[in-house]
């Protein structure tokens, strides 16, 4: 972390922060000991080459590494001010229902679209009544914009909706729990850009309610939805600031290069 | 992998240099056209005035081709960084580089009327100035051709001597007229055919600080401080 290329938003407040968090899989080392804050209430992206250990480090902060069995973590990320790793470390099963998770390619379960949604609820024994769990489905559809087209069908199977539906779907799951942070690893490069465009304006909704950490390989998506941008690169942050600001007048040449396209 | 100087993507690069041959390639049509026109005020050479006028569609046109090409890359590349100031640059400065060749035109199409008339003394002051604002377009175009911030600041500093030569020669047009009111009529000319090369200067200037955000990414704060004073010439206090 190079602390001359690091520019706080003035008024951010820290939802997350990470100190020095070293990520080891096997005898190889992802990610050097990285520093990083997320504003409450912020888009985050996370941005940089493949294989530059943004992923990684998006799956430190609700410790998805956990379940791979050869990585090992290190350093402190806290979630506010709370420590998640280590023996006084947050339980990973409330952690993960704090902080929630989008992956890549949707991946609705087999079961119908209710019951996609009602998972979460359900194993957290959040809602004992019918009533209120379908209260909680109906407001978590509606807020990933996807009431509308699935009302009528909500005990279809969730896996024969269409891609950009199903990418919702996941999303619907993910807040139906009420988590605080939610984490997207490129939620829309299986998308077509009509389903990119309603899953960005849902991101930009979701804002009021969620902190929103997004790893992305499209620079324009970064530009669009976020507030904050990191550049990631061999296992650093080189760069983190305002996202208007690395989009315009990055600080650091290795940013530069990459949103540019001049990477060799 | 490394960052280097080039995009991955080689049409790109070339897209941007066609950006830069073309502002070049106006850059000293302008400058020629200014040129020109001083010329044509300093040796009464209406032909060369009348040339002047008939230019000016060149320059007009070279703004045509960077618009489009400006708009190509916007649309097709979606330039971030240093490339998107590049391409905002580019359309800004031949924006001001239009106007350069609409003032020079139009001193020009003055000199025709001014090359009727006697010969009168505030035409050395004019000269002057307008030598040194062609000067200053020289200078500032080199600069931003080859990112140099440094120099571009230079330029902006010496705008305060176009004002300030501006001013003088405000007053000293005023004085010939209460002094000789049959100059009145070519003293007018005068005066606006300095205004046209005042502003000249306020462009260069402007390109001055186009080329500081293009090349530091950061825009110029301070504001310039205004000292042509002939606005405030014959209020009473």
């Amino acid at each position: 972390m190079r602390d001359d290329t690091q520019t706080e938003t003035p008024t951010m407040l820290t939802k997350m922060s990470a100190r020095g968090v070293e990520v080891h899989y096997g005898p190889k080392r992802a990610l050097n000991g990285i520093d990083l804050d997320i504003g409450t209430g912020d888009v985050t992206a996370l941005i940089g080459p493949s294989g530059c250990g943004k992923t990684t480090f998006l799956r430190c902060l609700n410790r998805m590494n956990d379940t791979i069995a050869s990585a090992r973590v290190s350093g402190s990320v806290t979630l506010d001010g709370d420590e998640i790793y280590g023996s006084q470390g947050l339980d990973p099963v409330l952690l993960r229902m704090r902080v929630g998770m989008v992956f890549q390619k949707p991946n609705p379960f087999p079961k119908s679209i209710y019951d996609n949604v009602a998972f979460g609820p359900r194993i957290h024994g959040l809602h004992q009544r019918k009533d209120e769990l379908d209260h909680v489905v109906h407001m978590a559809l509606e807020r990933a914009g996807l009431w509308q087209e699935v009302k009528d069908r909500l005990d279809q199977q969730g896996t024969g909706l269409s891609g950009g539906q199903q990418q919702r779907l996941c999303i619907a799951r993910a807040i139906a729990v009420a988590p605080e942070v939610i984490l997207m690893d490129e939620p829309c490069s299986a998308l077509d850009p009509i389903a990119t465009a309603k899953v960005e304006e849902l991101i930009d909704e979701l804002r009021e309610n969620f902190t929103i950490v997004i790893v992305t390989h499209s620079m324009q998506q970064a530009a669009r939805v976020s507030q904050r941008t990191a550049f990631f690169h061999l296992g650093d942050v080189v760069e983190v600031g305002p996202t208007e600001q690395i989009f315009t007048a990055p600080a650091h040449r290795l940013t530069q290069g990459y949103i540019t396209g001049r990477f060799g | 992998m490394s960052i280097g100087e080039q995009h991955i993507v080689k049409s790109y690069d070339e897209e941007l240099r066609k950006l830069d041959d073309a502002l070049a390639r106006m850059g000293g049509l302008a400058e020629s056209q200014l040129a020109a026109a001083i010329e044509a005020l300093t040796n009464r050479d209406s032909a060369l005035a009348q040339k002047v006028m008939n230019d000016d569609g060149k320059v007009d046109a070279c703004e045509e081709f960077i618009n489009e090409q400006t708009i190509r890359v916007l649309a097709l590349r979606s330039p971030v960084a240093d490339d998107l100031r590049t391409v905002i640059c580019s359309l800004k400065v031949a924006g001001g580089l239009e106007r350069v060749a609409d003032h020079a035109a139009n001193c020009a199409k003055r000199s025709l009327v001014v090359n009727q008339m006697q010969p009168v003394a505030p035409m050395r002051s004019l000269v002057r100035m307008g030598r040194l604002v062609t000067e200053l377009l020289n200078e500032v175009l080199d600069a931003y051709l080859n990112r140099d911030a440094e120099r571009a600041l230079a330029v902006r500093d010496r705008d305060q001597e176009v004002d300030d030569l501006y001013s003088s020669l405000f007053r000293e047009i005023l004085t010939y007229m209460m002094e000789d009111p049959r100059t009145i009529t070519v003293c007018s000319h005068l005066m606006f055919i300095a205004k046209n090369i005042e502003r000249v200067g306020d462009h260069a200037t402007n390109i001055a600080e186009m080329t500081y955000y293009l090349v530091t990414g950061k825009s110029l704060k301070d504001k310039r401080p205004k000292r042509d004073t002939s606005p405030f010439e014959g209020a009473t206090e």
